[in-house]
């Protein structure tokens, strides 16, 4: 039971350092983004083929996934996506779509379509007890991990003077612009580091979501249900969101097997309905 | 009212519904086909039921501007329900099987309509999104009765009306689906050339407006939302009766994502978008497919990606173009009020 309650954590968390760049992307830009998997598969395959075919150690794997990622999500920003912020919703979701399909065929060509697992270190495997939980080593390095960032991220966000122009970006495009905030380099920098952070988290969780060419697709929902359940003004929403999430899903999945990903869906639909700007999306939202 | 003004208004709604030479010489060579390609048929009855598909998605994106990226669940609750019906001989004529399908597809439209007036675009997109992926998940769960991932199999197609049984070629197939999106396509072009498909391109354009001059903006939500979703349950109802199999894919994402490309490629809120899109996306596919089996996708990506960077206006400047220098001048102002679906000025 906690065991389970503690995989879910595991899940909540990573999905959160996935979905956590999009959040910030669609708040500030107001740019659906549908593509946001495609960075975390970056992440992913990088870590692969670095650990598994160049035998590069795990743990130095992790922060080239992320600069790669981050790298390509910059050069993306600065090359195709400038040109689509101004373009309808409709727009945005063809454009991400059709990047996303584009990826899919590209690293199923590049690599193979067969499901990808990165070879862990023998330290990370296996279980342990604690006061008779069991708890995943790899998953408690997840855990580890991701609330390191999550706490880094909330400092960034609120304590940084980074942090105050993005907050008064997100809040205001046009005020801010006019106080002489560059809310275009702003949005490019979270944007970098929103894919690498994904990338990240792709290079994580390549073990426990499974990592193949079709990746963007499959978990594309999960993040939006990150970002349009969790709101897009702050961090904490996101969190919690994925958090509910990562928990649900998985005790969904164990004790009613049945019903699959049927209640997960069924939640989102009917959150959407109570409160379409989010659960915890300010009453003053514009 | 009676007077200047609303005759007018009936004037310009006739004129909007006249036929055009371009649609007598689409649907002539649509007829032709059935004769003069007979080898085609099967390549031309998927196209007949892509096009059918596309317009019940260009009816609430292009006429009522609600992006759903989640229509297949409509497509596949028709697929499955034609499917069933044949395979348990409930109905077992085809053609009364289809319109049952249909009838019900619209109701389950009808219901999840409520869902999607709420809310912003992307509100939109997910609840939409999320309608088709519970009904994959229920598909997938529900294997007794559906077959779950081994897909529908066991069915077996009456012949039309009784007597028209299907051919291994595809011959029936494809003059079935053709003389029902005929029909069906004949249905769409009276209500979209109706008061009523007026109205909601007003909405669409700005609803806040066409609440204040009186139109009832949820109800014609609501209602365009569930012809649309009868018009895809058609569409899928006629892929399953076709091809005497349904399988999960009818519920893809992938599936709700080509359509949208098809509207796309055509030309959104004009009925033969979606039937010149279904034409144009499935001899690509052909193509492509014949080129590069496995990743004919990343074409399919890269053609989306062109088509948004380009731009929708500057495109349809350029098909504007070419159109009006074959033209007659005096049509040329129907022709780009047509195009850019603008309403006339009202005269004041």
């Amino acid at each position: 039971m906690l065991t389970i309650l503690f995989d879910g954590i595991a899940y909540g968390m990573l999905l959160f350092v996935l979905a956590s760049g999009l959040s910030v992307t669609l708040g500030l830009m107001n740019l659906v983004n549908l593509a946001h998997g495609v960075f975390a598969m970056a992440g992913g395959y990088v870590t692969v083929v670095l650990v598994n075919r160049l035998g590069v150690p795990f743990f130095a794997a992790l922060p080239l996934a992320f600069v790669v990622s981050a790298v390509i999500g910059g050069v993306l920003e600065r090359a195709l996506y400038v040109h689509v912020y101004a373009k309808s919703h409709l727009e945005q979701v063809l454009f991400t779509i059709g990047l996303v399909f584009m990826a899919v065929a590209a690293v199923d060509y590049a690599i193979g379509s067969q499901q990808e697992f990165i070879q862990l270190p023998a330290f990370l495997q296996g279980q342990f007890d604690l006061f008779g939980i069991g708890i995943g080593r790899y998953r408690l390095l997840i855990v580890v991990i991701c609330s390191l960032l999550t706490i880094g991220l909330q400092f960034a966000f609120v304590g940084t003077r980074f942090g105050s122009r993005l907050r008064a970006a997100v809040d205001d495009q046009r005020v801010a612009r006019g106080l002489g905030i560059n809310v275009n380099g702003i949005f490019a920098i979270t944007f970098a580091v929103g894919s690498g952070l994904a990338g990240l988290g792709g290079a994580l969780g390549a073990e426990i979501l499974g990592l193949e060419p079709t990746f963007p697709l499959k978990y594309m929902i999960y993040f939006l249900i990150v970002v349009t359940v969790g709101g897009t003004s702050g961090i904490t929403g996101p969190f919690v969101a994925s958090l509910i999430l990562g928990i649900g899903d998985v005790a969904g999945k164990y004790y009613v097997p049945k019903l699959g990903a049927f209640v997960i869906y069924t939640i989102m639909i009917a959150i959407l309905i109570w409160r379409p700007h989010g659960l915890f999306a300010r009453a003053a939202a514009r | 009212m009676p007077g200047p003004r609303s005759s007018e208004a009936a004037d310009h709604l006739a004129s909007r519904g006249r036929w055009r030479a371009f649609e007598f010489a689409f649907w002539l060579i649509a007829l032709a086909t059935i004769f003069a390609a007979p080898r085609w048929h099967f390549i031309l009855a998927e196209i007949a039921i892509l096009g059918l598909f596309a317009l019940s998605l260009d009816l609430i994106l292009g006429y009522a501007g609600i992006v759903s990226l989640g229509h297949a669940a409509f497509f596949g609750f028709g697929a499955y329900l034609a499917g069933l019906l044949a395979k348990h001989g409930i109905i077992a004529e085809p053609l009364l099987a289809l319109l049952v399908s249909g009838l019900l597809a619209a109701l389950l439209g009808f219901v999840t309509s409520f869902l999607v007036l709420r809310g912003s675009d992307l509100t939109r997109l997910m609840v939409t999104l999320g309608v088709a992926l519970v009904l994959r998940e229920v598909a997938n769960k529900l294997d007794w009765l559906t077959g779950g991932t081994d897909g529908l199999q066991g069915v077996v197609m009456a012949p039309v009306l009784g007597v028209f049984e299907f051919d291994i070629a595809g011959h029936v197939a494809y003059a079935y689906c053709l003389a029902v999106l005929f029909v069906l396509f004949l249905l769409a072009r009276r209500v979209t050339a109706s008061p009523f498909g007026l109205s909601l391109r007003s909405l669409k354009d700005n609803p806040l407006r066409a609440a204040a001059i009186g139109i009832p903006v949820h109800a014609r939500l609501i209602a365009i939302y569930t012809l649309a979703a009868g018009y895809a349950g058609i569409a899928g109802a006629l892929l399953t009766q076709t091809t005497q199999f349904a399988s999960l894919a009818v519920l893809d994402f992938d599936r709700s994502a080509d359509v949208l490309l098809i509207v796309i490629l055509g030309g959104v809120g004009y009925l033969y978008g979606g039937l010149i899109g279904a034409v144009l996306f499935k001899l690509g596919q052909d193509w492509l497919a014949g080129i590069t089996p496995q990743y004919w996708q990343f074409w399919l990506g890269l053609v989306l990606v062109v088509i948004v960077l380009i731009g929708h206006d500057r495109l349809r400047r350029w098909a504007a173009a070419v159109r009006t220098d074959q033209r007659r001048p005096g049509r040329q102002r129907a022709i780009h009020a047509r195009r850019t679906g603008e309403a006339p000025p009202v005269t004041p």
